[in-house]
């Protein structure tokens, strides 16, 4: 047996999925990269399409197709528009683990995977070093964003990084329960690992908000990584690694809802961790059901149960202006509820144009692509600085990440902030 | 010339970066939006300044290469699928919006303006440009000119040959030909914008456009009606264009699809109906307050079973709803897809939608049909599964049947969607062989060497 026909069979399992593109076209107008770019390899119907070709054997060089499925930001904004259903961000994942099992995980990304991010004491144990040595190779480039920029390029490019948190969350909140108040419900907190080691206050702002509406917490110690790096390189083995670490803390009998102040992790365990849980023993793969079903962002949780109090006057708060995080609005259908928070605490939306339009991170996407994530996240900046407002708010650390990257390179003087932040300053 | 010479001469001429030789991007030029095998070309071209696309125009014609010009790539009859070896050049660099007159009430665009990138450009400047294909989000106005494009405000606002007012193209030998003008009168030469509109890539490759746009109207009015029986649907619309009405859109769903649409998305249609009436008007405040009144009671006098007119933009917007859901929900049933688009003139859609219903069961094919009511131009979407053979057999009898049903009915093959690669073979029908023969002297005497997408619009 040929390697290729290994490959082809592989990848026959995409089939029924793959069939179902009608070519249409439509993932054009909503994929943020393709409107960069204008490079039908770079938007969903072209992967689609390259996928097919190596299954049916038209394709017979998988490194190539390899490099052009990676040149996505996996936002699932053709997945949401997409006239006949098609689950585009599934397959690429898929497709993803498929070409990594044929062709091998880069050495780098092996230590990354399968070393580090499954093994979270020691990835915190080294991570807590880094604060204390990031002043050698960066400097300061803007306070109110937080943010750095290399003293060397060659590393970091020009970017302007949102440094390390002094302390990270799990430093000073290793773990906590507490029991429900009047909501009479207990929320499990997944941190992740954003939240924990760059953005500390966004995952305090979320106890604090859980604490002021009667939510009790449950949040185990040593999490690890949600595995959307994982699988976003394809890297199958190190994802299970670091979901079955994740399963045997959170015991869905001490919780009712599981909350986190990430939406990409919040999505990945709803949709990806279900997903992606095929050959799972049978007691595993029920927790994976019952967590992922209990899954919220916290806007949603207040919102569903009540719990939010209603919008104050807009008309005379501090003006805010919200963008829409890919994993919250178009993988979790969350839009209305973090603005709802916002606007209960007493903040004036000022709508941007477009305000769901992907920032251009992507994750692993900005490492491997930066000029053309900036370039995307360029489209983002224009609108919300055409707002005016002084403060743009959001629910994915990852956006911050972007968003403050690109702000501190514009030299804008516009606060990035988590929404939960925004909420908990005025409890 | 080998084709490592030819990237490297086209290379030369448009940027390294914009000549593509990879298989796997040469795969991804080898369909449209049509059910087709895929074609791959040899190589891809995207230029990003006009006088480039002039260049590889000639360059193809002097190596007689065959080439296709590619916009969005939306195409549902195959007209952007390549010839096996050949050019694709790609319009996605030429995408500028160069002028908005609002004084004289035109733009100037390059071909690869996406068509509802020029519609918000012109409401941004407060006109409006009415064409609006089923693709607009995506399609390309340089397709459009190559398709003669549609859409759902056909029958009021024309389709896209109406709002041409100019044009330049590249002939084959990389000349510039500039016709029409940026007035409404233009008596200058032959009318060739006339000509190229429609030729599918088959005569000249467009280079810059001149649209009309005009002022939008001030108000709309929205009304779903449903019917029991076809006849009381086709009844109004006879009734409502009897009355002098010509409404902005009128648009039909048959039972399957109402049902599909139903099922899918949950807007409260009546499963029970035979027929699903949607209708706007649109113009003055105070005409539309009228119009739609009598559209109400047309309605409801050829027996509709209920009639439910928007009294907000929510409700407009709900009315809309159904549809767009219709090809997602369609879409959603079986594997494949497949939107015919065979038009007749708005009399005869009763017959045209019962021989419909009857070639769906002689040839077990599952057929949803819905379209543009009051221009005739219908769309039975065919949903099959393109694997099975004898399935796909069955299609291509039914097809037969369903053009030559609309021929009989004084209707035509293709009311939008071009005949690109899939309906060539049934141009006969239509017009005749002395009509091809001609086009085909035509198109040989300004292509010599058949260079210009081959095959398509007339078939060889």
């Amino acid at each position: 047996v040929s390697g290729l026909t290994r490959l082809v069979a592989m990848l026959a399992e995409l089939e029924e999925q793959l069939v179902g593109c009608m070519r249409c076209g439509f993932c054009q107008s909503v994929c943020p990269l393709y409107a960069e770019t204008g490079r039908e390899t770079d938007v969903a119907r072209g992967k689609l399409a390259m996928l097919d070709g190596l299954a049916h054997q038209l394709l017979a060089d998988p490194e190539g197709v390899r490099q052009r499925l990676e040149r996505c930001l996996l936002c699932g904004s053709c997945t949401a528009g997409c006239p006949s259903g098609v689950k585009t961000t599934d397959i690429f994942l898929q497709a993803r683990a498929v070409l990594t099992a044929y062709l091998g995980l880069s050495p780098a990304k092996r230590v990354v995977f399968r070393q580090l991010l499954a093994r979270p004491a020691l990835f915190d144990r080294l991570m807590g070093w880094a604060p204390r040595l990031q002043g050698l190779v960066a400097r300061p480039a803007s306070a109110e964003l937080g943010t750095s920029c290399a003293r060397l390029q060659a590393w970091l490019g020009s970017r302007h990084f949102r440094r390390l948190a002094d302390r990270p969350l799990h430093a000073d909140i290793p773990s906590r329960r507490t029991a429900p108040g009047r909501a009479g419900l207990t929320a499990a907190v997944y941190v992740g690992c954003l939240t924990d080691k760059l953005f500390p206050g966004a995952g305090k702002a979320l106890l604090a908000v859980l604490e002021h509406y009667g939510v009790g917490v449950s949040l185990p110690a040593g999490q690890a990584c949600c595995g959307i790096p994982a699988l976003a390189a394809g890297d199958g083995r190190g994802f299970r690694r670091l979901l079955a670490h994740n399963l045997a803390l959170y015991d869905p009998a001490r919780f009712d809802v599981l909350v986190t102040p990430c939406a990409t992790c919040a999505a990945t365990i709803r949709k990806m961790w279900p997903a992606m849980a095929q050959g799972l023993p049978p007691a595993q793969a029920e927790r994976v059901r019952l967590i992922a079903q209990r899954t919220r962002d916290a806007s949603e949780l207040l919102v569903e149960q009540g719990l939010a109090p209603q919008p104050a006057d807009q008309g005379r708060g501090e003006a805010v202006t919200f963008h829409d995080p890919c994993h919250l609005n178009k993988s979790l259908g969350v839009a209305a509820q973090p603005r709802r928070l916002l606007a209960a605490a007493g903040w004036r939306l000022a709508e941007m144009a477009e305000s769901d339009w992907c920032c251009g991170m992507g994750g692993s996407f900005n490492l491997a692509h930066y000029e053309l994530s900036a370039a995307i996240g360029r489209r983002k900046l224009a609108n919300l600085a055409a707002t005016g407002a002084p403060v743009v708010a959001t629910g994915c650390p990852a956006c911050l990440v972007q968003l403050s990257d690109g702000l501190s390179r514009e030299g804008q003087k516009v606060r990035a902030r988590h929404y939960l932040e925004l909420c908990a300053q005025r409890l | 010339m080998s084709l490592e010479a030819l990237a490297r001469e086209l290379a030369a001429l448009a940027g390294a970066e914009n000549v593509y030789t990879h298989e796997a991007d040469l795969h991804a030029y080898s369909y449209d939006a049509a059910v087709l095998k895929e074609v791959r070309p040899g190589v891809v071209v995207r230029p990003t300044r006009g006088e480039d696309l002039g260049r590889v125009v000639a360059l193809c014609n002097r190596e007689g290469l065959p080439l296709t010009v590619r916009g969005a790539g939306t195409n549902l009859s195959g007209g952007t699928v390549p010839e096996a070896g050949g050019v694709v050049a790609l319009t996605s660099g030429l995408n500028r919006i160069l002028e908005i007159n609002p004084a004289d009430l035109y733009a100037v665009v390059e071909p690869g303006v996406v068509t509802a990138a020029l519609a918000k450009a012109a409401a941004g400047r407060g006109l409006f440009y009415p064409p609006d294909p089923g693709s607009q989000a995506v399609s390309t106005l340089g397709g459009n000119v190559a398709e003669n494009s549609g859409g759902l405000r056909g029958l009021k606002y024309g389709v896209t040959r109406d709002y041409v007012l100019g044009l330049e193209f590249w002939g084959v030998d990389g000349g510039l030909v500039k016709t029409g003008a940026k007035t409404v009168k233009c008596a200058t030469g032959y009318n060739l914008a006339a000509l190229m509109v429609g030729s599918e890539g088959t005569l000249g490759v467009v280079n810059r456009i001149t649209l009309k746009l005009i002022p939008p109207p001030r108000a709309s009015r929205a009304m779903v009606a449903v019917y029991h029986s076809l006849e009381g649907a086709s009844q109004t619309v006879a009734a409502i264009i009897a009355a002098h009405i010509i409404p902005v859109t009128l648009e039909f769903l048959d039972s399957f699809t109402i049902r599909t649409v139903e099922e899918y998305a949950g807007v409260g249609l009546p499963t029970d109906a035979a027929a699903l009436l949607l209708i706007e008007v649109d113009g003055h405040p105070a005409q539309v307050e009228e119009e739609a009144r009598q559209v109400e009671a047309i309605c409801r006098q050829e027996g509709a079973a209920g009639v439910q007119v928007a009294a907000d933009a929510a409700q407009r917007d709900r009315i809309w709803e159904a549809r767009r859901a219709a090809i997602p929900a369609l879409a959603r049933l079986r594997p494949t897809t497949w939107l015919e688009d065979a038009t007749v003139p708005r009399s005869r859609i009763p017959e045209l939608v019962a021989a419909i219903s009857d070639i769906s069961r002689r040839h077990r094919l599952t057929i949803g049909t819905f379209g543009h009511a009051g221009d005739g131009n219908l769309h039975p979407t065919i949903l099959l599964d393109k694997r099975d053979a004898g399935e796909m057999a069955r299609l291509e009898e039914a097809r037969g049947e369903l053009f030559a049903k609309a021929v009989e009915l004084g209707g035509t093959l293709s009311g939008e969607h071009g005949l690109g690669l899939v309906k060539t073979g049934h141009l006969v029908e239509e017009v005749g062989r002395a009509t091809i023969a001609w086009s085909r002297r035509l198109k040989a005497a300004l292509d010599p060497k058949g260079i210009l997408n081959p095959h398509k619009a007339i078939g060889d």
